[in-house]
């Protein structure tokens, strides 16, 4: 699994780093940054609970 | 241009109940919504207050599409724009702010606000939150039994968070909660556009004063920053200022209420919450998706004529996602009807979907978990002082709640 973020997209939801918190972070600004690009099994259910809830579409998951 | 016209014929000549519809119970749909939600299309037309026409969505997964769809203004000003009240009009009246823009001039002004609301800035209030929870449940405390939960601790404990957060005085609270209830409650379109003017001539005056003698606070920033770069001129921050207060404590007000009602009226919900403090979290989410107190703020307008599975949505008819009732969708949440706070239910659509999705959510979650918790852990013998059936629910054309919840213990 790889994991991507897009910070043009991104509106600063912050579902991401609150589900998956190993996965991902907010900046200063609070948009998405990613800090496990490839999570291991374990973070793995976290993360895609975390793309299916970015309402703005600005996580991704590529298998 | 034939289709066209039978198609638009759908909306106008199927028959459209009354929407919104007036709760009878404080955490169950009204029986209008339970006949919307157990219709087998996504779209069902209805009536609004001026006799116009909008569609309700009422499957969750449609919502969330629909939510993310461009072809979906949320513009407040555009006169196909769907107006669930007389109200309304004094939303119109102002400047909108970011909530009533679409992209490309949405995200600049969003993203002007977001670094106070990441989920690290939020757990770094979670002391201050704790602090002001105690300090109205000891001054309850010290006062009764019995009390008023909602003007002893439901809305001054969001008002003082949302206070400290923007840098607005609380000592102001009288005057911008009343205003406030009355911009979100008023039934005539004049107390409104009153209540409106209040709170913009209140905000400028503070804008002034900050401009004079800088303070702290996201206000204060604004004012400081982008207001004195030009990034954003001072009608729009006075309508994101207003925005802020009020989203800020009426809605996490109401929650706080009606999550009390609940959670006393289902106690053995409340004691497994009780006997474990790790599924606070769950419970909020629970108890945000069952109670949907904000089912009217998913007002759009088409933009473009929009194919939903073969129901067609033309430009410029309004579209209201219901999420009271696409939180209940049966196919995504398993007895939709029932209180269950083992439930994973964070995909919820009560903060919305989308780019409009609610600003302030890690800020509510924190604080309705520290709410709950604190409150039962100090008042454990905390119940309603009269039966549930005598409290007076507010109407469904506003934030869903109650104006008084007399409690004792």
């Amino acid at each position: 699994m790889r994991v991507s973020a897009d910070r043009e997209v991104c509106v600063g939801a912050g579902l991401c780093a609150l589900t998956a918190p190993a996965v991902f972070d907010q900046d200063d600004d609070g948009l998405v940054d990613v800090l496990t690009p490839d999570p291991d099994r374990a973070q793995q259910p976290a993360a895609r609970q975390a793309v299916n809830l970015c309402p703005s579409g600005a996580v991704r998951i590529t298998e | 241009m034939t289709d066209t016209t039978e198609t638009t014929a759908t909306l106008q000549t199927a028959e459209a109940p009354a929407f919104p519809a007036d709760r009878t119970c404080p955490y169950q749909l009204p029986h209008e919504y339970s006949k919307l939600r157990d219709q087998p299309d996504a779209l069902t037309p209805v009536t609004l207050f001026d006799g116009r026409r909008a569609w309700v969505v009422t499957k969750h997964e449609t919502a969330r599409r629909l939510l993310a769809d461009p072809r979906l203004s949320s513009d407040r000003n555009h006169t196909d724009f769907p107006a669930t009240s007389p109200r309304f009009e004094a939303i119109r009246s102002g400047r909108p702010a970011f909530i009533g823009m679409d992209p490309p001039e949405h995200g600049p002004r969003r993203r002007m606000t977001i670094s106070e609301f990441t989920v690290k800035r939020i757990k770094g209030m979670r002391p201050g939150i704790e602090r002001i929870v105690n300090g109205f449940i000891d001054e309850m405390l010290a006062g009764g039994p019995p009390a008023d939960l909602v003007s002893q601790f439901a809305l001054p404990v969001p008002s003082m968070v949302i206070c400290e957060l923007l840098g607005i005085p609380y000592a102001d609270h009288d005057f911008f909660q009343d205003a406030s209830r009355r911009l979100v409650q008023s039934l005539d379109v004049d107390s409104a556009v009153t209540a409106r003017e209040d709170l913009n001539g209140y905000l400028d005056g503070l804008i002034t004063k900050m401009q004079d003698k800088p303070g702290s606070g996201l206000l204060n920033t604004l004012v400081t920053r982008q207001l004195a770069a030009g990034e954003i001129d001072r009608e729009e921050l006075v309508s994101t200022a207003l925005l802020l207060l009020v989203a800020g404590h009426e809605t996490t007000a109401s929650m706080t209420s009606l999550s009390v009602i609940t959670l006393l009226e289902h106690p053995d919900q409340h004691a497994a919450l009780r006997a474990d403090p790790a599924l606070v979290p769950g419970a909020v989410e629970e108890l945000l998706r069952y109670l949907a107190i904000a089912d009217i703020a998913g007002g759009r307008v088409a933009t473009a004529d929009i194919d939903v599975d073969g129901q067609i949505i033309r430009a410029g008819e309004g579209v209201i996602v219901t999420n009271s009732i696409a939180n209940r969708d049966g196919s995504v949440f398993e007895n939709p009807d029932s209180l269950d706070v083992h439930r994973s239910a964070r995909h919820h659509l009560s903060f919305g979907y989308g780019v409009h999705q609610c600003l302030g959510q890690n800020l509510a979650r924190l604080e309705l978990e520290v709410i709950l918790t604190t409150l039962f852990d100090r008042i454990p013998t905390l119940r309603l002082a009269v039966p549930v059936e005598r409290l007076t629910l507010r109407p469904g054309t506003t934030i869903q709640g109650v104006n008084e919840l007399p409690v004792t213990w």
